[in-house]
């Protein structure tokens, strides 16, 4: 059938609304709040503050790009947040007895992906539910963390370990990372068969099994690239600040899924991208910032994002209603 | 005239489900209610039963008008409703399922257990299930008893109008006998049924007249007498189908799956079969016969626990779907949104999900070919949808079924296994997938096909083999399979014996 040009460029345009629907509108809510919070207060946009708004969730991004992959396989991972605390303080402890550098970073790559792979068999192949394997590493390694270091913080990192956050034409490293992370991960997810076949996990497991794909094999797989995401997003954080607290942020596994959750990735599984991920946790350090210079108390903050989660899942189910709706 | 719907129009989001549709019961006869898929049949009923309310027309009840605001509200009319899918709990026993919500009380609103168990019987009884245990737990029931005391719950309110949404979809062979014959029993006692079915044989056995929607449009009510099938199917359709079960001759070749003494646990026991290239073989039985899980445990889905498989003559263990798909089998599901495909991915993604390894150089999925395939598959058969990027979801069942064939026929099989072709899926649809069947069958692909519907066993098989409690209890060449030797096969000692 021969549609006229007009035509085929806009539905070219409503399906890029509709394949990218919750990162575009993410993105608009990035860039509205910076024009707004930077009409009121000049400063928001200076290149210190942004520098630090940017930065300073790169690592949730970071982690939320393997959380994303996580949850569109039909699973889930609240012990993250733990991993990252464990891991940074592997990398601060071998940076401080004088290990070399890469070692400090590598580590917990290689830690990350050997935790959360066995997380992946015994989701995939023991069957226990993702929530509550992960609810019991989460115990064991928050547990086992403060035992091990008594609650000490980890002080004197040597300069060379926090070269991580060094400045590469006027912009902190951090940034360079999450966004090419975000963007290799997100090209892979999509054009790779890989990526299609994580997707079709998550989509329908059983169908994805009879169609060939090896769903268990995937499953193990994706975990093991959310620990390597684990370790990464762990030497942002470990490298971020002079001291490396044994306590992570509190509910840092909250925050990553909620990035996930509000960039457009399903917790049903089968659809969403990494691009969301990424641009909602932008959107959270944007929000936390602009608390501060509109005078808001940061204490705020965790009420807005349970707002903006709220809002995201009312107007998916809205959008798909739509659509149930528009169905032959 | 007990119940008298006027003009109704209904419309959602903008598109329209009715245009005005007129349509009435009289006590005391079936109303067969018909269409394809889509139609607007599940619309009309729905606001027969006050589940939806109308945007325009009237609804009128023994001579007055009414605007039902809740089922509850057209229950009190004395409308009660079956639907096709059973609104019912598991964990609750035969007699409270029945009464749930309704339930005799004593005083002070205890419920009365020893009334409401008697009454539970009495009902059963009355549908000539005297042998249901009334305290059995819901779950534990076959499909079919469950439908009966769905439909005892309905008659516990002693409603004067029944409406039943394809009540047999999900039933075969006796069961189906048995329905039909609660169904007269019950217009005997002068109660007015409204029933839905996809099969025609039913409405020319029980209905007294039939109604034929299409596009939301009533295109007209006759008694059933004055019509026969092909006009009810070019009515429900639009345009005549020359036939529904095109199967051409065939010169069978060499054998293409050979299957001695394959069994899976209990459920599948000591099968031997071969079917030859260019050959359809069909599998009848009743639901429960274990057609499907013999077709599961071909395709690797559950691996045989004993027996042989050859393929092509080679001896050959299918550990698993992607073994049984590299050895050039392919398998069609029963439940379609189950095993058969990912709803929230496009045409195109499902399309390729079997061959993604083909489709891909190196590790990256080369999508133009993709497209390719999704384009071509679409025009091949027919798939009515806007275009590859369409969500599978949007589609009608009778498309999503041929997408499912086009995933599979991808991979270029030599051996096709097809669980209930055409469940669920309207009559044009249902002729185009036969017609699919035949041409892959002349080009030489071995066909296995595992069927509820007895005319499609018997219309598209070059044998056919009849299953009972994992065992073939049949074999029938085409010629001699008549209805009445393949039907007496599946039933004898049919496998009724649970809950009681």
């Amino acid at each position: 059938m021969e549609l006229p040009a007009r035509s085929v460029k806009r539905d070219r345009l409503a399906r890029l609304a509709s394949a990218y629907g919750q990162e575009l509108v993410v993105l608009g809510a990035v860039l509205v709040l910076m024009a707004v919070v930077g009409t009121v207060n000049h400063r928001f946009l200076s290149d210190t503050n942004l520098n630090s708004v940017f930065s300073g969730n790169a690592y949730i991004a970071v982690a939320a790009i393997g959380m994303s992959m996580v949850i569109i396989t039909g699973n889930i991972d609240v012990s993250v947040g733990a991993l990252i605390g464990v891991l940074a303080t592997i990398a601060g402890t071998l940076a401080t007895r004088g290990y070399p550098v890469w070692l400090a970073w590598g580590v917990p790559l290689v830690v990350g992906m050997a935790v959360n792979a066995a997380v992946g068999v015994l989701v995939a192949y023991a069957r226990i539910p993702a929530i509550v394997v992960t609810l019991g590493v989460l115990s064991i390694l928050r547990g086992g963390l403060i035992s091990a270091t008594g609650g000490k913080w980890i002080t004197d990192l040597p300069p060379a370990f926090r070269a991580a956050q060094a400045r590469l034409f006027g912009v902190p490293s951090p940034v360079y990372v999450a966004a090419v992370l975000t963007v290799l991960a997100a090209l892979w997810m999509r054009y790779s068969s890989l990526g299609r076949a994580i997707y079709a996990v998550g989509g329908n497991a059983e169908a994805a099994r009879a169609a060939g794909i090896r769903t268990r094999a995937m499953v193990v797989f994706v975990f093991a690239v959310h620990g390597f995401f684990a370790g990464i997003a762990s030497v942002l954080f470990a490298t971020q600040l002079q001291v490396i607290q044994s306590t992570v942020p509190p509910n840092l596994e909250l925050s990553i899924i909620t990035a996930s959750v509000i960039g457009g990735v399903s917790i049903l599984g089968g659809t969403g991208t990494v691009i969301g991920s990424t641009l909602a946790a932008l959107l959270f350090s944007e929000i936390a910032s602009a608390l501060i210079f509109l005078n808001v108390s940061a204490y705020w903050l965790r009420a807005v994002l349970g707002l903006l989660i709220l809002g995201t899942v009312l107007a998916d189910m809205a959008r798909r209603r739509r659509k149930g709706r528009l169905a032959p | 005239m007990i119940v008298e719907l006027r003009e109704i129009a209904k419309s959602f989001g903008g598109v329209p489900a009715l245009k005005g549709v007129d349509f009435d019961v009289r006590p005391g006869e079936v109303h067969a209610l018909l269409g394809e898929n889509g139609a607007g049949k599940s619309t009309l009923i729905r606001i027969m039963a006050g589940a939806l309310a109308p945007d325009h027309g009237e609804v009128w009840v023994k001579g007055q008008r009414v605007r039902f605001g809740s089922p509850r509200d057209a229950r009190q009319s004395g409308i009660a409703t079956v639907y096709q899918e059973l609104l019912l709990f598991p964990d609750l026993t035969v007699a409270e399922n029945i009464f749930l919500g309704n339930a005799p009380r004593r005083r002070f609103g205890a419920v009365d257990w020893g009334t409401m168990r008697s009454q539970a019987r009495e009902l059963l009884g009355s549908l000539d299930t005297w042998e249901l245990d009334v305290d059995a737990r819901l779950g534990d029931l076959s499909v079919a008893n469950r439908q009966r005391v769905e439909i005892a719950k309905a008659l516990s309110q002693n409603p004067q109008v029944l409406i039943m949404d394809e009540p047999t979809a999900s039933l075969a062979g006796a069961d189906v006998e048995r329905l039909m014959a609660v169904v007269r029993r019950l217009r005997e006692r002068g109660v007015a049924i409204v029933y839905v079915s996809h099969r025609l044989s039913e409405i020319f056995e029980l209905a007294d007249r039939v109604t034929v929607l299409r596009d939301g449009a009533r295109i007209a009510t006759r008694a059933v007498k004055e019509v026969d099938e092909p006009a009810l199917i070019s009515m429900m359709v639009g345009r005549s189908i020359d036939q529904l079960f095109p199967k051409e001759e065939t010169k069978p070749g060499p054998a293409a799956l050979e299957v001695k003494n394959l069994s899976y646990r209990s459920v599948v026991r000591d099968v031997s079969f071969s079917v030859r290239e260019g050959e359809i073989l069909g599998i009848a039985g009743l639901v429960g016969a274990g057609r499907t899980e013999l077709a599961l445990t071909l395709f690797g889905i559950t691996p045989a626990t004993a027996g042989e498989i050859r393929v092509h003559g080679r001896p050959v263990t299918i550990d698993g779907p992607r073994r049984a798909r590299d050895l050039g089998i392919a398998y069609v599901p029963e439940d379609r949104g189950l095993q058969g495909l990912i709803r929230v991915q496009t045409i195109r993604e499902n399309v390729t999900l079997a061959i993604l390894d083909h489709v891909s150089r190196g590790f990256i999925v080369n999508r133009g070919e993709e497209v390719r395939r999704a384009r071509e598959a679409i025009t091949r058969f027919g798939i009515r949808a806007r275009g590859p990027e369409q969500l599978v979801r949007q589609l009608s069942g009778g498309n999503q079924q041929k997408v499912v064939l086009a995933k599979w026929l991808g991979t270029e099989p030599r051996i096709l296994i097809m669980d209930e072709p055409t469940r669920g899926i309207d009559v044009g649809a249902k002729a185009e997938v036969h017609a699919i069947m035949s041409r892959l069958a002349q080009q030489g692909l071995a066909i296995v096909m595992i069927s509820s519907e007895l005319p499609e066993v018997l219309g598209m098989s070059d044998r056919v083999l009849v299953m009972n409690r994992g065992r073939v209890v049949g074999h029938f060449e085409r010629a001699s399979a008549t209805p009445d030797a393949v039907g007496a096969a599946m039933t004898r000692a049919a496998p009724e014996r649970e809950a009681s």
